[in-house]
């Protein structure tokens, strides 16, 4: 099968890459590029925890093809810590207890910033909204809210 | 007592890989020349396997080896009785039974091969309810065994004919729960690495119970413990579920990477897990309570019915716990109990969070309400009337008076927290529209740890290197509690040190203490104290050491803020640092093994009578709901949960553990069931197997009560599963008070609100 050469920016980073068109992002992020803090849990877009900011919104990768977004931008969570510095999000959800075995908390991060990108202030039901995607099977939530609200109130 | 380092909302020491990406499950790990494998499991639930043919898959290009039973040593597991297909033999027992795995160079060869083995199957007639597997006439599903029992425990207690013929009031109720599935957001992983360092194989994954998973790996291979070694760091979530299945997964793992002397990752998919791992328990219940006019319970007599599916599994204990708390913490002069697991050709049904209370728990909290309504008594007031207090002998006949009993404290509390009194009476009052709300509670005593079911001792080390920096490791493994956080906690508080010293070693077999399973919320009671006894066995080297250095007497120093100090002198004798440095010149060994064994306590399975847990936890939950009449809905509004932990060592963790059992026991409570239809299960991914999102999360209040156990490190117990064994009960009792109907199967769903009972539906069997 041929293989389609696409562009991409990856936290920031430029890359070519040749993929198969069934290849999905989710795979790409992984497999082929060692970005492992993207996690797959349901492979139907149910669980959110393969959530990453695709061009400014979140999406599931393991429902997107890797060959249809030539030219995107991409942040997953190991984009969020710059130059050593924490992202505020990844802070209150360190501060607040906002995790516990960590496996929903890279698609909880990614679906949270995607939020803030676009609503720097959102009301608690505007959170709660945007992570509705999200399962957490160990927090019931709480904490992650509060960590969310506690960047979003000042 | 004023410590410095627990009882304190510390960060989290995992949380920095956590939050960055950093954090390596065993899913992220690879390894060179890595072979993915894939399982071929049954087309039916119950089935003879007549012939396979392996030809057209061995031929597949990138097919490294194929397995069957015939290639695994030993091919039965189990922790307790040991009759767990690794890979059905000869026949499938249940629609998860493996049947024979593929390794080929990439995870899509070998999703292609597994379609190229060919299986020729007899089908057979199958049981899939417990009550028929009863059944004298019944075939039996596993031919070496008498009967279809599991197992059966007693519980007696007085007489309870007599009982009964003293109360003024007698119901008899019978309440059932439904198979439920663990949802650990990480499906199981393991890979298997051959040869490696000086181990046979190695098995890296997301594993619950490193060393249970390191016996039944060395059992079925016939080596030697030494021989296997299991490494566990990062764990996705588990709630009791990545243990057996994980065993399982990790023998093929194993015999796949010695086949072919390559690494081998075995994944489940989201159906597999759900398809292949074991599940809660359903329970059938017969609750038959008597009771004076005045409120006064007389005599209770018990039979629970649990659905073990195709094997044993954690039956025989699981059955054990509710056999001891299946009255409630409520004194009675007379108790009969029968608890019974049979085999059926279901999925089979292991250790989830709660183990065995959360069914019986929602029998007698909701038969409580049920006999105060007979009563015409508040049902707060009658569980007051009967609780256990300081010195009440429970069911089995145990004193309690170790211990402070705190059942009317956290009634107490969760009680005024959400106002139950008024709002009691508000929802009593007729509703109009279709909107009603109710509110209810739920109230259990809980015996911490593993009680007389098996040898209860963890062990640590705690080992000062020598730059003053601190490795601590344990047998218990981090299920993302916050264990190392906790355990971290109390090194810092023994060696007066910062937290930013210690780094907590992964959990690794051939290193750590091998210390029984990180099951039955005994992770800080035993391992805590296992922990401390390390720390303070090195605190007395560092004390001798210093004595003796500057002729002081030992009883008089004390460690703290990263020095040494003496009693009635603020000023430092040394620093944690230099004292360090006193220890290397001096070759002081500053390391140390704590080991600690649980105070002994006993069962007598004959006579259903004895002290079965050294200790216990007590919890209350309110629960308010508002019951849309019109459409089945329900909405929780707020949820209280009060209980007593002893001491809590990290109160922003242990919140967390009340968050996230309370919503766990919501979605038991109203949304959660894996629904089986002769043995195939229907729902098997979460498009369709519904666990609570943040949308479904009500108002949360935690109440932490602390009354310090004698027996706990810093007197401090279990809260892990008494979050979550209350909720479903606490809401099923708002919902008879918002309703005036009483539904007495798990899970409260729309059709059983509004109609009911249950629909049930054609099983699409595709995965």
């Amino acid at each position: 099968m041929k293989k389609i050469k696409i562009n991409l920016t990856i936290n920031g980073k430029k890359i070519t890459l040749k993929v198969n068109p069934q290849e999905r992002l989710i795979d790409t992020l992984r497999d082929r590029l060692k970005l492992t803090g993207t996690k797959e849990g349901c492979s139907i877009g149910e669980c959110g925890a393969c959530t990453v900011i695709l061009n400014g919104k979140a999406v599931a990768s393991c429902l997107v093809f890797t060959a249809q977004i030539d030219g995107s931008k991409i942040l997953t969570v190991e984009g969020l810590e710059v130059g050593g510095k924490l992202d505020p999000l990844q802070q209150a959800f360190l501060d607040h207890h906002a995790v516990q075995c960590g496996f929903c908390t890279p698609g909880m991060l990614m679906s949270a910033k995607a939020l803030l990108l676009k609503n720097p202030h959102p009301t608690r039901e505007e959170i709660k909204t945007a992570l509705e995607g999200n399962l957490c099977r160990c927090t019931g939530y709480e904490q992650i809210i509060e960590a969310i609200e506690s960047v979003t109130k000042d | 007592m004023v410590y410095d380092k627990v009882n304190k909302p510390i960060r989290r020491i995992d949380g920095y890989e956590k939050v960055t990406g950093k954090a390596k499950f065993a899913a992220d790990l690879f390894f060179p020349n890595l072979l993915y494998g894939k399982v071929l499991r049954s087309k039916y639930p119950h089935a003879q396997i007549i012939k396979i043919n392996l030809d057209k898959a061995l031929a597949y290009p990138g097919v490294k080896a194929i397995i069957t039973a015939k290639d695994i040593p030993n091919n039965k597991i189990g922790v307790i009785i040991q009759d767990q297909q690794v890979l059905a033999q000869d026949e499938v027992f249940f629609i998860g039974d493996g049947i024979a795995v593929v390794a080929a160079n990439t995870l899509e060869t070998a999703s292609k091969a597994i379609n190229l083995i060919e299986v020729e199957y007899k089908e057979l007639p199958g049981i899939f309810d417990p009550e028929e597997a009863a059944r004298k006439d019944s075939f039996l599903i596993h031919s070496d065994r008498q009967n279809n029992q599991v197992i059966h425990h007693r519980l007696r207690k007085g007489d309870t004919e007599k009982g009964f013929q003293d109360a003024e009031i007698i119901l008899e109720r019978e309440y059932s729960t439904p198979f439920v599935e663990h949802a650990y957001l990480e499906p199981e992983v393991v890979v298997a690495v051959p040869y490696e360092q000086n181990s046979l194989v190695t098995i890296y994954g997301s594993i619950q119970n490193p060393f249970a998973c390191r016996n039944a790996v060395a059992s079925a291979l016939k080596v030697s413990l030494n021989k296997v070694r299991v490494i566990q760091n990062h764990l996705g979530g588990s709630f009791g579920g990545k243990d057996e299945v994980i065993s399982s997964m990790s023998v093929r793992a194993a015999v796949l990477a010695l086949k072919t002397g390559q690494p081998v990752k075995l994944i489940n998919n989201r159906e597999e897990s759900i398809l292949e791992s074991y599940k809660r328990h359903p329970y059938k219940m017969k609750y038959k309570i008597g009771a004076t006019r005045e409120g006064k319970l007389v005599a209770m007599e018990i039979k629970c019915l649990a659905d073990s599916g195709a094997y044993a599994c954690q039956t025989p204990f699981v059955t054990w716990r509710s056999v001891v708390q299946a009255t409630g913490p409520y004194e009675l002069p007379h108790v009969k109990t029968d608890t019974y697991g049979y085999f059926t050709n279901n999925i089979y049904t292991g250790a989830m969070r709660g183990y065995g209370s959360p069914q019986i728990i929602f029998a007698n909290e909701s038969l409580m309400d049920e006999l105060a309504q007979e009563l015409k008594m508040n049902p707060l007031e009658l569980r007051l009337k009967n609780i256990y207090h300081n010195n009440s002998i429970t069911a089995s006949g145990q004193k309690l008076d170790n211990h402070t009993v705190s059942l009317e404290e956290v009634i107490n509390r969760a009680i005024k927290e959400s106002d139950y009194i008024n709002k009691y009476q508000e929802y009593n009052k007729i509703q109009s529209g279709d909107k009603k709300k109710g509110i209810g509670m739920a109230i259990s005593f809980r015996g911490c740890s593993l009680g007389a079911e098996a040898t209860d001792a963890a062990g640590a080390i705690v080992a000062v290197q020598r730059d003053g920096s601190v490795l601590i490791s344990t047998g218990l493994a981090e299920n993302g509690m916050g264990l190392k956080t906790v355990f971290s906690q109390i090194v810092a508080e023994e060696l007066g040190i910062e937290l930013n010293r210690i780094n907590y070693m992964e959990v690794d077999t051939s290193v750590s203490p091998e210390s029984g399973s990180t099951v039955a919320s005994r992770s800080t009671i035993l391992g805590g104290n296992a922990v401390k006894l390390a720390a303070q066995q090195v605190k007395d080297k560092i004390l001798a050491m210093i004595a003796a250095k500057y002729n002081l007497r030992k009883e008089n120093l004390y460690l703290k803020n990263e020095g040494i100090y003496e009693k009635f002198n603020p000023q430092k004798i040394i620093s944690y640092e230099e004292m360090i440095e006193v220890a290397n010149k001096e070759g002081i060994f500053l390391s140390a093994y704590g080991w600690y064994k649980a105070p002994d306590i006993f069962w007598d399975e004959e006579a259903g009578q004895g002290n079965p847990y050294f200790t216990y936890v007590y919890g209350c939950q309110v629960a308010e709901v508002e019951v849309d009449t019109a459409t089945g809905q329900i909405e929780i509004l707020k949820i209280t949960a009060a209980h007593e932990v002893g001491k809590s060592i990290n109160p922003a963790c242990l919140k967390g553990q009340i968050y996230g059992g309370v919503i766990m026991g919501l979605g038991y409570g109203i949304m959660e069931e894996v629904e089986t239809y002769q043995g195939y299960i229907r729902n098997t991914n979460f498009d369709e197997y519904l666990i609570p999102t943040i949308k479904d999360k009500p108002d949360l209040v935690a109440i932490i009560v602390e009354n310090p156990d004698p027996y706990g490190p810093y007197g401090a117990k279990s809260i892990g599963e008494p979050s979550l064994e209350l909720t479903a009960a606490a809401i099923a009792n708002a919902v008879a008070q918002a309703t005036g109907k009483r539904i007495r199967n798990l899970p409260l769903n729309l059709e059983r609100v509004l109609l009911g009972h249950a629909l049930s539906r054609e099983v699409n069997h595709d995965v």
